[in-house]
């Protein structure tokens, strides 16, 4: 009887750290800002527990009439739908051409795409504001030297964004692509020899074999990659600070501006639920396809 | 109607010293079926994959109806091919991977579902065809395969041992599917395998094959009565082929090691001295089931009998594999069930020196 219970809490013992971890430092402070998102707790509210106030969803009915978080909002749709597709396209497209060969210069090319992923946000940031420089920066003397115009990358509103995304996107293609390059050399050869007597080309080989045999990758890496995009907030907070006038400000760094800088810590919750559940749903909703594809 | 030649042929891979095929060359009639046996290694898998395209031929020439072929691409060959691990593309259906070729060549849709209702049929998985890959067994598998290559309606069948994933009993069964599958389409077929009872069992000419060369090519009654070389003797034949180190000595041979010494037949010991090997060494090879335990066979020939013991007596049920011992040679005899000897007991046999073979033990060439 005793050791047929030890052996049923045996499993439970292994699992309780980390779920202890995940309780103290995930699940309360997610159940806490929940609660917090329905106060008006800020500053004072810190030094005074008494000047705390639920107020119920106005920080949420405020929200959705303030047009810099509506901005926000925009913008952060704007990264997602532009961000993961370039993501996903890219560094699928590099992992392919990179599988093609095994000799030395393929592997240099893995690292050389590699490295971007492993280097500090910040650090990097900081050297390609100084590429996007208007008047001093590479990029723009590179244009130049060609015969085109300056671009305003961070200091033109309309620019900005693409600039961050551009950032972005370097930035997380080496992971994805390692994640697709190990998925790629999992596909059996005579999948593609097949194929080869079946008389498809190599284009035809990528579209019928390759894509197909990723379909679990490019679920994965689509759905880390949009949750990471919905939550953009170190290339516009190193770079831009959400300027120029807001074009670039994302919902994280919203939040962040919010909390941390204003310390309306009420609404900065609010609004990172908003986030939350966009998250969650967008995340649902490629469940959802993914397995309406599977079953069809 | 097709014709394939190959013609001294070579194969070397590019980061390899060594040749993994060295002057392959054999004549391939229509509707044959050929076999390509051999160890691992032998070469006769990168030969079939050298047909089909796969590889490329570093010396020779492949003609498919007297037209070289080296350079052209895999698709333009008109070859179908089976592989091993089947190599069914997962995420399609039976039906698609039937037509998968079909649709790539531009066939019309009634034609493409015609060819591949027709298959099915053939193959007997006319209800499967909606299902995937993963929800089939392996013969299944196989089948479709098979199928596959079956809708394309090829004139040339690569098999590259297409059985060798599938249990013992499938096998046997699928083996004989395949045979009558042959003799239904008359498809000229090359196939490869590793299991010298698949070559036995259903080539019209067996090519054995090993580091790289052609060993003997010939139908199965040929290579199986009279082998080329020592290799041929050894490979072919389950159980193999017994061995035995031994001198010709006027009318016998002598294995002093071991003790023994057997008469040799008149015809046989005229062609030994002819060839120059009185008194020399020479290998001899004798099968399992031409050691003989019957009285009447010993009282015949008392002059080529060896007295052993029996080591293990392994009953198959018709007959008995007794494991037998002389000297230190140990050596296998099939004989009939009837005479069940019991393990440990002491046996005369009789060896039928007439169906014997002689090699030379240098170049293991057949001399006999």
């Amino acid at each position: 009887m005793k050791n047929n219970l030890m052996k049923k809490l045996m499993p439970y013992t292994f699992i309780f750290p980390a779920l202890l971890l995940l309780i103290l430092f995930s699940i309360i402070p997610i159940i806490i800002s929940l609660v917090i998102s329905f106060t008006n707790l800020d500053i004072t509210g810190l030094g005074n527990w008494g000047a705390v106030k639920f107020i119920g969803l106005s920080n949420f009915i405020n929200l959705f009439h303030d047009s810099l978080f509506l901005q926000a909002v925009g913008n952060t749709l704007f990264y997602v739908v532009i961000g993961v597709p370039a993501v996903i396209a890219l560094s699928l497209a590099i992992a392919i051409m990179i599988n093609f060969g095994q000799n030395r210069f393929f592997k240099l090319m893995r690292l050389v795409f590699y490295t971007p992923s492993i280097t500090n946000t910040v650090a990097v940031a900081v050297v390609w504001t100084f590429m996007y420089n208007p008047s001093t920066g590479l990029i723009n003397n590179i244009l130049n030297q060609i015969g085109l115009g300056s671009v305003g990358w961070l200091t033109d509103q309309n620019v900005a964004k693409i600039a961050l995304i551009i950032l972005a996107v370097w930035k997380a293609i080496g992971l994805n692509m390692l994640i697709f390059l190990a998925a790629l050399q999992g596909i059996p050869k005579d999948f593609y020899e097949a194929a080869e007597l079946d008389g498809a080309s190599w284009w035809q080989q990528t579209i019928h074999i390759t894509i197909p045999s990723l379909k679990f990758s490019i679920f994965f890496v689509s759905v880390t990659t949009l949750i990471g995009w919905f939550q953009f907030f170190d290339e516009p907070f190193v770079m831009t600070k959400g300027g120029p006038l807001g074009s670039t400000n994302s919902v994280a760094l919203f939040v962040y501006q919010n909390g941390f800088q204003q310390s309306n810590f009420g609404y900065a919750a609010s609004a990172s639920f908003v986030m939350f559940a966009a998250i969650i749903l967008a995340t649902l909703i490629q469940f959802k396809l993914q397995n309406k594809q599977q079953n069809g | 109607m097709v014709e394939l030649n190959l013609e001294h042929i070579y194969k070397k891979y590019d980061n390899a010293d060594d040749y993994s095929v060295t002057d392959f060359s054999l004549d391939i009639k229509d509707k044959e079926f050929v076999v390509f046996v051999g160890p691992s290694g032998c070469g006769k898998s990168t030969t079939i994959r050298m047909i089909a395209g796969l590889e490329d031929i570093t010396e020779g020439d492949l003609l498919i109806d007297g037209k070289v072929v080296n350079d052209e691409l895999p698709k333009n060959r008109d070859i179908a091919m089976v592989f091993q691990n089947y190599a069914l593309y997962p995420h399609m259906s039976v039906y698609d991977n039937m037509s998968f070729g079909l649709k790539l060549r531009k066939y019309s849709k009634e034609d493409i579902d015609e060819r591949v209702h027709n298959a099915a049929r053939i193959i007997g998985l006319e209800e499967y065809l909606d299902r995937k890959p993963a929800a089939l067994s392996g013969g299944q598998r196989q089948r479709v395969a098979l199928g596959r290559a079956i809708v394309r309606d090829a004139p040339i069948f690569l098999m590259d041992e297409p059985l060798s994933n599938l249990d013992a009993k499938l096998r046997v069964s699928m083996r004989a599917e395949i045979a009558k599958l042959h003799r239904r389409l008359q498809t000229t077929t090359i196939y490869v395998t590793h299991d010298q009872t698949e070559a036995m069992t259903m080539a019209d000419r067996i090519v054995i094959m090993k580091d790289g060369k052609i060993q003997q090519v010939g139908t199965p009654q040929e290579v199986y009565d009279n082998p080329a070389n020592l290799f041929v003797g050894s490979f072919i034949g389950s159980p193999a082929m017994n061995f035995f180190d031994v001198t010709l000595q006027n009318n016998r041979i002598l294995d002093r090691k071991n003790n023994f010494s057997l008469e040799v037949p008149e015809g046989c010991l005229k062609v030994l001295q002819s060839k120059g090997y009185a008194g020399k060494r020479l290998k001899l090879g004798i099968r399992p089931e031409d050691i003989h335990t019957e009285n009447t066979f010993i009282k015949v020939f008392p002059n080529a009998t060896i007295k052993t013991t029996v080591n293990v007596s392994e009953l198959l049920g018709a007959e008995s594999q007794l494991y037998c011992k002389v000297g230190d040679q140990e050596f296998i005899a099939k004989v009939n069930s009837r005479d069940h000897i019991q393990p440990g007991a002491e046996l005369i046999v009789g060896l039928d020196l007439n169906k014997g073979h002689f090699f030379d033990p240098e170049t293991e060439l057949t001399i006999y």
